[in-house]
């Protein structure tokens, strides 16, 4: 263990790990290297900050985290899941049961209402259908919600559909919460509450976080570290510890 | 995803662009319509030709004849079998027994003769046959003015068109006759006839000549053998006329003027087989020249002939023309069923196009639920679903309005039929069969059409999907 790298844990509670990713594409005719050779781990429980400039290559290496995307080369391990090695069913299933994702742009389904939108993932999963209606409520409860359940996601404020979007990233209880700029479309202040409830999920139930952002005072105020990258490759990996009230200890 | 789930949310989704997705059914709807409107019309004019034909009774019955007439036979008649000299005898009990034959509806004798008809002092000299009760349901009877007879017993005449107009002194119509049957019957029903007739009546033998009989019986009964004819007059009153002629296979045979079956028995009316068969006209078995032999459906026609052959009696029927008819039919329908597929197949063309734009417009809806954890299958399910929702109501609307197209033409023609003089006639039929067929087509027919497009949904790129605005 002493030759492990610092930021390094047990690989017990190792939740990702990533060795030499790579996620090339090509534009007419150039290569385009979105993710190059990133090699990163994060605990399991750890609440982690991917930053960096728009086209660094952080919400590319989020998607392959999510088994949105694959790996051209290299390897992304998720709960002891080689995602490159899963087919397009079992990645499917990943998503549903591993992953829990919220988006800058919300992505809740305009023709639905809030319960409808957050019980879709346990439709996916063929849950009852009486108890995914009592999910969907308590998910929708819990993110104060309650009186908005019947609303469709365009009569509510952004704040409230960012809501709407934890609740449906949690209704499968996840082990890992992806989030892609979840605040990039919100006030400051809305922007706070909904960071203070990805905390409490990280803390309370030990869902390890992993932020896509471009906001190095979001980072430094929540997460608990900090990885920087540039042109698809890791720059800087560092620890930090969260300002924000309440704050981890 | 269970198929509850993927039936809701295939509706809601249909619901979501409504007018879309309305017209797409709407050309299923047409498709359908047209498919059952053509194939209904196949099998409804395939019923009525069936219908037809068993009301003529051309292919159900077979023609028995006495050998010992020596008419019809053909060379291979007279090769097979016995010498007509030998042969049975055509009498009451060879009818009971060809009645008693499996497969045979009815074996009924034929009686005709010529007789003097007169009416209002008026001598008219014509065929007359007697007709057995089921010959109500001919066709030739269809448009018939008055009614058919009251009973097989009743003293009651029932007269062909041109018979009617000769009572009434019109001269018959050459060429196309237009003369209405109503016009005639008018001034004719419930009018008495009187027919003059020959009755043969057997005499009792001479009681003289005992001896002779001991000594030769047979020759005895045979010399013994006699009968009178008497002539008697009968009043018949005239219940109905009408247009059709239904002996037009019996060319100079055939018949104007028709009786009850019964009541012509009774009569013990002189026909020419007595003529014929003078040596045993005192038996009391009534001889007939010929029987009609009903059988069950054309299709044991063969075999009950060749039971009544195997009798000793010569036979006729008209076989095989059915058989031939439904093979036309057959070949009717695909055509039909071809060119009522063309729309549909049109239509579903339509699916294929309102699918592959609702990937279009639910492009980021796709990315979506991948996101969330749809597997390609539930996502080509979904768009398979909402094929398969339109199919179905396409095809039940189309049901509906094929159903609805083909009553419309069916009233219409039947008001251009009664125009021109004809019955009404219902050659339109929608079979319970045809229903669910053209439903599930229609169902089939939107599934294939959704194979490329919920295929081309479920390989989306859930991060290109994402992205797109």
């Amino acid at each position: 263990m002493t030759t492990a790298p610092p930021v390094s844990a047990p690989r017990s509670t190792v939740a990702i790990r990533s060795e030499n990713l790579c996620r090339h594409y090509r534009m007419g005719e150039t290569l385009i290297r979105a993710v190059d050779g990133v090699s990163l781990e994060v605990r399991a429980g750890e609440f982690v900050a991917l930053l960096g400039s728009s086209g660094s290559g952080k919400s590319s290496v989020l998607n392959l985290i999510a088994g949105l995307d694959r790996p051209t080369s290299g390897s992304v391990v998720v709960q002891d899941r080689d995602l490159a090695k899963l087919s397009r069913e079992e990645l499917a299933k990943y998503r549903l049961h591993v992953v829990g994702m919220v988006f800058q742009s919300f992505n809740l389904i305009a023709s639905m209402t809030l319960t409808e939108n957050v019980e879709l993932p346990l439709r996916f999963a063929e849950t009852d259908r009486g108890q995914r209606q009592q999910q969907a409520r308590q998910a929708l409860e819990r993110v104060g919600l309650r009186a908005r359940m019947d609303h469709r996601p365009s009569e509510l404020s952004g704040g409230e559909q960012q809501r709407a979007a934890l609740a449906r990233a949690l209704i499968n209880r996840p082990q890992l919460l992806l989030a892609d700029e979840p605040t990039g479309n919100l006030d400051s202040h809305t922007g706070t509450e909904i960071m203070e409830m990805v905390r409490q999920f990280n803390r309370k139930l030990g869902m390890t976080v992993v932020m896509v952002t471009h906001e190095r005072a979001l980072a430094e105020r929540y997460a608990q570290r900090m990885i920087f990258l540039a042109d698809g490759k890791l720059i800087d990996d560092q620890p930090n510890t969260p300002t924000a009230s309440g704050g981890h200890s | 995803m269970k198929l509850p789930d993927l039936t809701e949310l295939a509706l809601r989704n249909l619901r979501e662009s409504v007018l879309r997705n309305s017209l797409t059914t709407l050309g299923i709807s047409v498709g359908v319509a047209s498919l059952v409107a053509m194939l209904s019309l196949g099998i409804g004019l395939q019923q009525l030709f069936s219908r037809r034909l068993a009301k003529s009774g051309l292919f159900d019955t077979v023609m028995v004849t006495s050998r010992r007439d020596l008419r019809g036979m053909s060379r291979e008649d007279e090769r097979n079998g016995p010498p007509p000299g030998e042969s049975r005898i055509l009498d009451e009990s060879a009818r009971l027994e060809m009645e008693r034959l499996p497969n045979v509806l009815e074996a009924y004798p034929d009686i005709r003769f010529i007789s003097e008809l007169r009416f209002e002092d008026k001598p008219h000299l014509t065929m007359i046959a007697a007709l057995p009760p089921s010959a109500k349901s001919n066709e030739s009877f269809d448009g018939m003015q008055g009614g058919f007879f009251t009973s097989d017993t009743a003293p009651e005449v029932i007269l062909q068109k041109t018979f009617a107009e000769e009572l009434l002194g019109k001269a018959p119509s050459r060429g196309i006759d237009e003369t209405n049957v109503a016009d005639l019957a008018k001034p004719l029903l419930g009018k008495e006839l009187t027919m003059r007739y020959a009755q043969r009546a057997a005499t009792p033998a001479p009681p003289s000549a005992p001896s002779t009989a001991a000594a030769n019986p047979p020759d005895d009964a045979l010399a013994s053998s006699a009968y009178s004819v008497i002539s008697r007059e009968q009043t018949l009153k005239i219940v109905g006329v009408f247009d059709l002629d239904p002996e037009s296979m019996r060319g100079p045979t055939r018949a104007k003027v028709f009786l009850p079956l019964k009541l012509a028995q009774s009569l013990h009316i002189m026909q020419p087989t007595d003529l014929r068969e003078v040596a045993r006209a005192a038996s009391d078995q009534p001889v007939y020249s010929s029987i009609s032999v009903k059988v069950k459906n054309p299709a044991q026609v063969q075999a009950v002939e060749d039971t009544i052959k195997k009798m000793g009696f010569g036979t006729f029927s008209i076989l095989d023309a059915s058989r031939g008819l439904q093979q036309v039919f057959k070949v009717l329908y695909a055509f039909l069923g071809i060119f009522g597929s063309l729309a549909l197949i049109v239509a579903s063309i339509g699916i294929v196009n309102t699918l592959v734009m609702a990937i279009l417009e639910r492009r980021r809806e796709i990315g979506i639920m991948k996101a969330i954890g749809a597997s390609d299958g539930d996502v080509k399910k979904l768009f398979f679903a909402e094929a398969g929702a339109m199919g179905v109501l396409g095809g039940v609307v189309g049901v509906a309005f094929g159903w609805i197209i083909g009553q419309v033409i069916n009233f219409g023609t039947n008001i251009y039929l009664k125009r021109q003089g004809f019955p009404p006639e219902h050659f339109w039929a929608v079979p319970l069969w045809l229903v669910g067929f053209a439903i599930l087509f229609a169902f089939l027919v939107s599934l294939v059409s959704g194979l490329y497009p919920a295929g081309r949904a479920a390989r989306l790129d859930p991060v290109q999907a994402l992205r797109y605005e």
